[in-house]
């Protein structure tokens, strides 16, 4: 299928990229012409067919339920863009009116 | 003569020094910008910690005086993919995106390597989060191909695999998401394995597809890779897609010899699309292999041409959910914005290449209501058939063989612009991927590219194993090239600089 720039635009603010017009306008031909290619997957796997996510069937995974230390709190948020607090700081996610 | 450690350790640091476009001041040495970058440079690493692995190296030679037990590979330096995390060193996965962060914690395998005192030299450069078949998608310049800087490494491991062939290090860890251990070792002219998915740790790997990320090793040898892989293989409670099943023994029967094993030649994987000169040593391996004592036999993976197109849905789906942990709040790049939505998707705008905001564009619209069914749910109905597909060939040959590249190494720039005629290198390494069994990519001659008749380029052969069965992988290459007695050093006017 061919995608539309509006398309592009749609997918872009659902994966949170804010791309320039340009980039919209190199994008949509490049993921149509890849799409088309991988539509081919179409063309086999009936219904009864199960699909296959992983190599090995996963199971749930837990361990014993002992206490350990995390990693320090300080060599986390020292990789922080922004920390305060003792917490990661972000701008507000919730508008005054909202 | 006895070389101690050290020696071994300060003789790949000059190396790197002379032919690699390092800044060598200080305690961990990185790469010139990409702008200084030289045509004779290789840029296979983009940090190396050297004052680290002189001390780790005096420490071995102090504990082998002292007569203390040390590991099989003690003292041995490796160059580390910059997708795996080391304690204290800086991690970019090739990306702007992470450029300065410095991970707090050791990544398993980072770990088991430590443990093992193997001398970790630095980390290399990478396609951006590990996405690409030549390393040009490195945010801080690509890597060239030792054989011939004006061509590739291959991707996405081209900096690990261009350090062993240019002997900046003996041994060298990369990941395999489609092929990215194995392609860049065929282009290059070294071996490279990925094992049986599951059985390598991927704690402290920075995720890209997860059902498919592995990593693996690269040497000269495939003895050196079976033991680098006997390293870091087993179980690890940390990583929820870590088997329990115990690894094949890799070294116990390496030297068994392949009198009477069925090698598989695959039929989807060796005709159109495969240049000349690939095709012709290919047709001489499977030659070797019958005087060898082996049985040649056809099979067939009758959907191994979906492989490609499932790919292409399946890890770019799974890239754009892992890779939404890169928000600017965390670790790494922010660009401030009044709203968090709108810092989030600033930050990724300018933290992310080309390549990586195209797959995670892919993965976002084929994961979207409305198109899963008809992509990714599809492409893991194509999975199923592909495993199917192996399992049956596997009843009749012991292991399966195909090149391991269409192609030697491009030029640089050859196909930036084409990002789907890049995709179909990876056409020959993708169906292993999709079915998690081990395959190993050794060299298996030289040929011409179609640009350069008179170039000498290494061409690399893939086994495949049945999973699990990463033994029956390595014998049969050690086999093969103990009979073919390549040497792994390149040459001529065009590769780099030989000591």
């Amino acid at each position: 299928m061919a995608l539309s720039a509006d398309e592009v635009r749609h997918v872009a603010r659902l994966a949170r990229l804010a791309l320039t017009d340009d980039e919209v306008d190199a994008l949509a031909p490049q993921l149509s012409q890849i799409l088309a290619y991988a539509e081919q997957v179409g063309e086999v796997a009936a219904q009864d067919v199960e699909p296959t996510t992983h190599p090995f069937a996963l199971r749930d995974v837990s361990r014993p339920d002992d206490p350990r230390p995390s990693l320090p709190r300080e060599a986390v948020l020292a990789a922080a863009p922004h920390a305060e607090q003792d917490r990661f700081g972000v701008p507000r996610i919730v508008s005054e009116e909202g | 003569m006895d070389v101690s450690a050290l020696e071994v350790v300060e003789a790949h640091l000059q190396r790197i020094l002379s032919v690699d476009g390092v800044d060598g001041d200080g305690d961990v040495w990185t790469a010139v910008g990409s702008d200084d970058l030289d045509q004779r440079d290789v840029h296979a690493y983009l940090h190396v910690t050297a004052t680290a692995a002189r001390e780790h190296a005096a420490d071995v030679d102090r504990r082998r005086a002292a007569g203390e037990e040390l590991g099989p590979l003690a003292g041995v330096p490796l160059a580390l993919k910059d997708v795996l995390t080391m304690r204290g060193v800086p991690t970019t996965c090739g990306s702007r995106m992470l450029d300065g962060w410095v991970p707090p914690y050791d990544a398993t395998v980072t770990e088991r390597l430590r443990a093992a005192d193997v001398v970790v030299l630095g980390k290399t450069n990478m396609d951006e989060f590990a996405m690409g078949s030549s390393t040009e998608n490195s945010a801080y310049g690509p890597t060239r191909n030792p054989w011939d800087l004006g061509r590739v490494p291959g991707g996405s491991s081209g900096g690990s695999a261009a350090a062993v062939a240019g002997l900046m290090a003996p041994l060298a860890i990369g990941t395999d998401t489609g092929g990215s251990i194995r392609q860049p070792a065929a282009l290059t002219g070294i071996v490279g394995a990925k094992p049986t998915y599951g059985t390598v740790s991927r704690y402290g790997l920075v995720a890209f597809a997860s059902s498919l990320d592995q990593a693996g090793p690269f040497a000269r040898t495939v003895e050196d890779a079976a033991q680098l892989q006997a390293l870091i293989h087993g179980h690890d409670p940390r990583d929820a897609t870590s088997i329990t099943d115990t690894p094949a023994d890799v070294l116990g029967t390496l030297r068994d010899g392949i009198e009477g094993l069925r090698v598989g030649v695959v039929t989807e994987l060796q005709g159109d699309g495969y240049e000349p000169g690939v095709r012709r040593v290919f047709e001489q391996a499977l030659e070797r292999f019958e005087r060898l004592g082996a049985k040649i036999v056809e099979v067939s993976l009758p959907h191994a041409g979906y492989g490609l197109p499932a790919y292409y849905l399946i890890a770019p789906s799974e890239a754009s959910s892992n890779l939404a942990r890169f928000d600017g709040v965390r670790y790494g790049l922010r660009v401030d914005a009044p709203t968090a939505e709108e810092m989030n998707a600033a930050t990724r705008a300018a933290g992310f290449g080309p390549e990586v905001k195209r797959r995670i564009m892919i993965g976002t619209h084929a994961l979207s209501s409305g198109y899963y069914d008809a992509y990714y749910l599809q492409a893991s109905k194509v999975r199923t058939l592909i495993a199917q597909d192996f399992a049956t060939a596997f009843e009749q040959a012991d292991v399966l063989v195909s090149p391991t590249s269409p192609t030697v190494a491009f030029g640089l720039g050859d196909k930036t612009a084409d990002p789907l005629a890049m995709y179909l290198n990876d056409v020959a390494t993708v169906p292993a991927s999709l079915a998690g069994i081990p395959a190993l990519s050794l060299p298996a001659g030289t040929a011409e590219a179609p640009d350069a008749p008179d170039a000498s380029l290494p061409v690399g052969l893939q086994i495949m194993a049945p999973l699990l069965r990463d033994d029956l992988m390595y014998r049969v290459g050690w086999a093969f090239e103990r009979d073919l007695g390549f040497t792994p050093i390149p040459a001529g006017d065009t590769a780099v600089e030989v000591l």
